[in-house]
């Protein structure tokens, strides 16, 4: 993948900063950073990038840049906005708080109305809508399941074990062609999109990338290690119902058995991931650390607040095509 | 904290109901519905259709969600 187009000031210094050869020896005071005035598709760029040094990297950008200094700095204070502003929203959340945290989760989802994708792509969405969902969904589909691994190592036995169980599924069970990310990149080729990794990113709204960024910090970050799995949870619970309307959706507009197999395995897989993310990983997490329970609800809400946001966004995308 | 100090058993369990949910069975199964057909499993855990409402019995989609006072 290469760098993407920037998006203001800041991205524009970043991207200038990283195709650079990094000094381990340099002595430059570290780059003040510009601020746009709208800089909030700015911010959600530069921390995308800022993070994909840490998964797959980027072709045009020498791998030293992860750990250097200045992007640890740079990435650090973006993440530390992006989490104030979630924090922000969610003090003023409903949110359950009984002794039950798996009922609360439930009852935060099934309290929760946004605007469901799913359900207009089942029902009327057109094909042309439905491909610009898809390019959108690539920025997260193309590495499923990849953000919630890095929570792996930082887990004890308990939630750790129920985890992989997810995660070893998501991966295909062992077998590459069964592999989640795999299956979707069959889906978009069989249906003329492109595959790669990124391609789609220049056009991805920003809301998408913010969803993408937190999920990230949520991995990265090991004090968020509750909020990850918390997000994993409310992910999977909402997924199974919405894959099989997205299945349907999709042969209604007559799109190839691949993309809508990639939907199909998501029907049963995710009806298992939701009870063993929720018993077995995040209710176990609770009682082995029980200052990770409020974490899990953010996360959890974090992952409902993020996707009803994606979707007004995309609702806003197909209304002004 | 080994399972045993955590206070959870040595062995986990291998047919797990889920309230308001599905069954999860881990393992490879073969399941034989009324109508004499046979399915086999297809991953290491899977959720088996406890509402009678799935569209994909005898394994869970979800469908339970959508009945009233499922939990």
């Amino acid at each position: 993948m290469l760098l993407p187009q920037a998006r203001g000031a800041l991205s524009a210094a970043l991207l200038d900063l990283l195709r650079r050869d990094p000094d381990p020896d340099r002595t430059a005071p570290a780059p003040v950073w510009p601020v746009s005035a709208d800089s909030s598709a700015d911010e959600a760029l530069s921390l995308w990038v800022l993070q994909e040094l840490h998964y797959r990297g980027f072709d045009d950008v020498d791998d030293r840049w992860e750990w250097d200094p200045t992007t640890i700095a740079l990435r650090g204070r973006l993440e530390r906005a992006l989490e104030g502003r979630l924090r922000e929203r969610y003090a003023v959340a409903d949110v359950p708080r009984s002794d039950d945290l798996v009922d609360d989760v439930q009852t935060m989802i099934e309290q929760h109305d946004g605007p469901s994708l799913a359900k207009h792509v089942q029902q009327h969405a057109s094909r042309e809508q439905t491909e610009t969902l898809l390019r959108q969904r690539t920025v997260y589909h193309l590495k499923e399941a990849d953000p919630t691994t890095w929570v792996v190592p930082r887990l004890g036995a308990g939630p750790k074990a129920a985890l992989l169980e997810v995660q070893f599924d998501e991966y295909g069970n062992g077998d590459p062609g069964r592999l989640h990310h795999a299956l979707f990149e069959r889906g978009l080729v069989a249906s003329g999109l492109s595959a790669t990794y990124g391609d789609y990113v220049d056009e991805a709204l920003p809301e998408v990338l913010e969803q993408n960024t937190t999920l990230s910090m949520f991995g990265l970050q090991r004090r968020l290690r509750g909020a990850a799995l918390g997000h994993l949870a409310a992910f999977e619970a909402t997924s199974s119902i919405p894959s099989r309307q997205l299945a349907q959706g999709l042969r209604r507009l007559g799109f190839p058995e691949e993309m809508t197999a990639y939907y199909d395995e998501h029907v049963e897989a995710d009806a298992v991931h939701e009870q063993v993310a929720l018993r077995d990983v995040c209710l176990v997490l609770a009682k082995d650390e029980p200052d990770q329970a409020e974490l899990v609800r953010f996360g959890a809400w974090a992952c409902l607040d993020l996707e009803c946001r994606t979707a007004e966004a995309v609702l806003g995308l197909w209304a002004a095509a | 904290m080994s399972a045993e100090a955590s206070g959870r058993p040595e062995r986990r369990a291998d047919i797990v109901v889920c309230p308001g949910g599905p069954m999860l069975v881990r393992g490879d199964v073969v399941i034989e519905t009324e109508d004499g057909v046979r399915h086999e499993s297809t991953r290491p855990v899977s959720a088996v259709c406890r509402c009678e409402k799935s569209a994909r019995k005898p394994w869970c989609d979800g469908t339970h969600k959508l009945l009233p006072g499922w939990r």
